[in-house]
């Protein structure tokens, strides 16, 4: 496994031309788990009935989200595009038990949202790493294991384990300020990986990052879900990268917050950057900017 | 710094202007200088009524040399010259043993242990407050007014009083001092840290909601941790304020000991000199403490990975 950076180096930077691989390489992705189970009922990671959010603002009510309806499957890789204000952010935080509903059910891993919380199912990752900054990158991920009463032997052994996976071993005593944003993030993408929770809910998490670092990170985090076989929802405002990542795209649109179509998207697993060229991919492309338009999303 | 260099571009002969020692102390030394200057021509102008005064009333004829060589010797001026302060300074200090009721170190010991009982108690109930303030939005608003109404009161008007409903409880001497000096300082400390307590993120909050974490947790693992900037900054503030509480304190109880004791005395008997050297102890144990906060707080950011 080539090396490029010296973690040693003080304020090493991620170079978009000496990208150190996201996923170590040396072990394999897998790819065909979920391809045999394609044919068998697979259990229900996330189920949402007839959910609708209304926030009370100053100027009236906000409806973040109406009568939405939403089943995802174990394994999935699951992309929320739509337009800023479309809620899908909002989609996920009540889903992560951040925001309660205000009417219909909701069940994760088959349990409510509130129950999934307390179990530690899911891990969350936001738009930005929201680091620690006084504990350095191996404290910060084992922040969750302490609160989580993982014994000591066990925390540090997880940590070496999950920065080896986004390949960030060497960074240990490094503080969050002396990485990149790139990799603070993988940081952040360790950290909710940590405790091993069956689903992973992203955030825009490449959203403040320049696209070329993006494309690299979208590839290391399609091995990673090869590796970890996590169901992943994932928010983003990026048309290629949803395509480029998703089995399954939720098209949202706003006022009121709800979903114009879910689109399956059959790539193989180990698709590389240059699907993007390829018409199948431009064609789902495509039908969301249909859904995006039919859904108001451009008007003013 | 560098204005002095910038203000001389590089001659040949200015060498010693580029000296890394003359870029770091000129500026001060000048300034000190400068205070020290004001100083000598105000205690002479200051003092010039009260010598000639002196001088005539002996009827001896005197020089305008002798005049201000008066201003600058008098034994109770009104505004003693900075040798003589210096000079009452350094024998109050160096001229008795530390346990000596005439030594300034035995007064200063007194006053500063004061300060820091004032200073400690003020910290913790400073914290307190701001925790069950953080905590509850009925604490709260019961609370914060009066805080603040505490504050509003005059020091000067409430320390006989807390020295007399003290002394009846029959608590006396370092106590009641250190309790006025803990009223004075614990305000900047609660502000500070209600400041900091509420300074995490909303999406490290966030991140604690989601990893499930105990309000406890939350405490120990984030807000604590950020409040720590908070922290030092409130604590700078307070430890002057605790060592002024604990001066101010000395006063109205007609204490023996203490810096406060001697500018009562000085004051009583008309001892300027002997007034400004208790100043200047004051001053410098201030500048001190403010020290050893600083080291602190240096101290602390290296261990939370403070950028250099």
């Amino acid at each position: 496994m080539p090396k490029l950076l010296k973690p040693s180096d003080p304020g090493v930077t991620l170079r978009p031309d000496r990208r150190e691989p996201f996923v170590a390489r040396s072990e394999p992705a897998r790819m065909n788990k979920t391809a045999k189970s394609d044919s068998l009922p697979q259990r229900l990671a996330v189920d949402v009935r007839d959910v609708s959010l209304t926030f009370e603002t100053s100027d009236g009510k906000v409806d973040a989200l109406s009568n939405v309806s939403l089943q995802i499957a174990e394994g999935e890789f699951v992309s929320f595009i739509g337009p800023s204000g479309c809620g899908k952010t909002t989609m996920l935080r009540v889903i992560a038990d951040l925001q309660q509903p205000s009417v219909g059910t909701l069940l994760v891993n088959g349990v409510s949202a509130e129950q999934a919380r307390l179990e530690r199912r899911y891990g969350y990752v936001f738009q930005a790493p929201a680091l620690f900054p006084w504990r350095t990158i191996e404290k910060n991920l084992k922040l969750p294991l302490e609160i989580m009463g993982f014994p000591d032997s066990e925390q540090a052994q997880r940590a070496a384990r999950y920065l080896a996976l986004v390949n960030l071993t060497g960074f240990e005593r490094k503080y969050p300020w002396q990485l990149s944003g790139g990799m603070q993030q993988r940081v952040s993408i360790a950290r909710a990986l940590s405790f091993d929770p069956a689903l992973l809910l992203m955030d825009e998490p490449f959203g403040a990052l320049d696209e070329i670092v993006r494309d690299h990170l979208n590839e290391q985090l399609l091995q990673l879900w090869g590796k970890t076989g996590k169901t992943v929802l994932f928010v983003t405002h990026s048309i290629p990268e949803a395509v480029f990542l998703s089995t399954k795209i939720v098209v949202m649109s706003p006022r009121p917050g709800r979903i114009i179509d879910v689109i399956d998207c059959n790539f193989p697993r180990d698709r590389a950057l240059e699907i993007r060229e390829t018409p199948e991919f431009l064609k789902i492309a495509q039908r969301i900017r249909v859904g995006l338009r039919a859904g108001h999303s451009y008007d003013e | 710094m560098t204005s002095s260099a910038l203000a001389f571009p590089a001659s040949g002969a200015g060498t010693w202007r580029q000296h890394p020692l003359v870029v770091r102390y000129a500026p001060i030394v000048t300034i000190v200088l400068a205070l020290i200057t004001i100083w000598y021509v105000a205690a002479v102008l200051m003092n010039l009524a009260l010598v000639r005064g002196g001088f005539e009333r002996e009827e001896t004829p005197y020089t305008v040399s002798e005049l201000i060589a008066g201003t600058m010797s008098a034994e109770r001026p009104l505004l003693p010259a900075p040798h003589q302060v210096i000079a009452a300074f350094t024998d109050s200090v160096f001229g008795y043993v530390p346990t000596a009721p005439r030594s300034l170190v035995y007064h200063s010991m007194v006053t500063l242990s004061a300060t820091l009982l004032g200073f400690a108690l003020g910290a913790v109930l400073g914290i307190v407050l701001a925790l069950m303030i953080v905590h509850s939005r009925v604490l709260e608003k019961s609370l914060l007014p009066w805080i603040i109404c505490s504050q509003m009161v005059p020091i000067l008007a409430l320390a006989p009083i807390f020295v007399v409903v003290l002394g009846v409880m029959g608590l006396q001497g370092l106590l009641p001092k250190s309790i006025i000096s803990a009223y004075l300082c614990f305000f900047p400390i609660t502000i500070g840290m209600v400041k900091g307590f509420t300074a995490p993120d909303p999406m490290q909050l966030d991140l604690m909601r989601t990893w499930s974490a105990t309000p406890r947790q939350v405490l120990a693992k984030l807000r604590w941790p950020s409040a720590v900037p908070y922290l030092f900054a409130s604590l700078k503030v307070a430890i002057t304020i605790s060592l002024i509480g604990a001066i101010v304190a000395e006063l109205p109880t007609g204490a023996e000991a203490g810096i406060g004791a001697r500018l009562l005395a000085g004051s009583y008997y008309g001892q300027t000199i002997q007034i400004w050297s208790a100043l200047l102890a004051s001053a410098i144990l201030a500048s001190g403490l403010i020290g050893l906060v600083d080291l602190a707080e240096r101290l602390v950011g290296l261990r939370m990975g403070a950028r250099p």
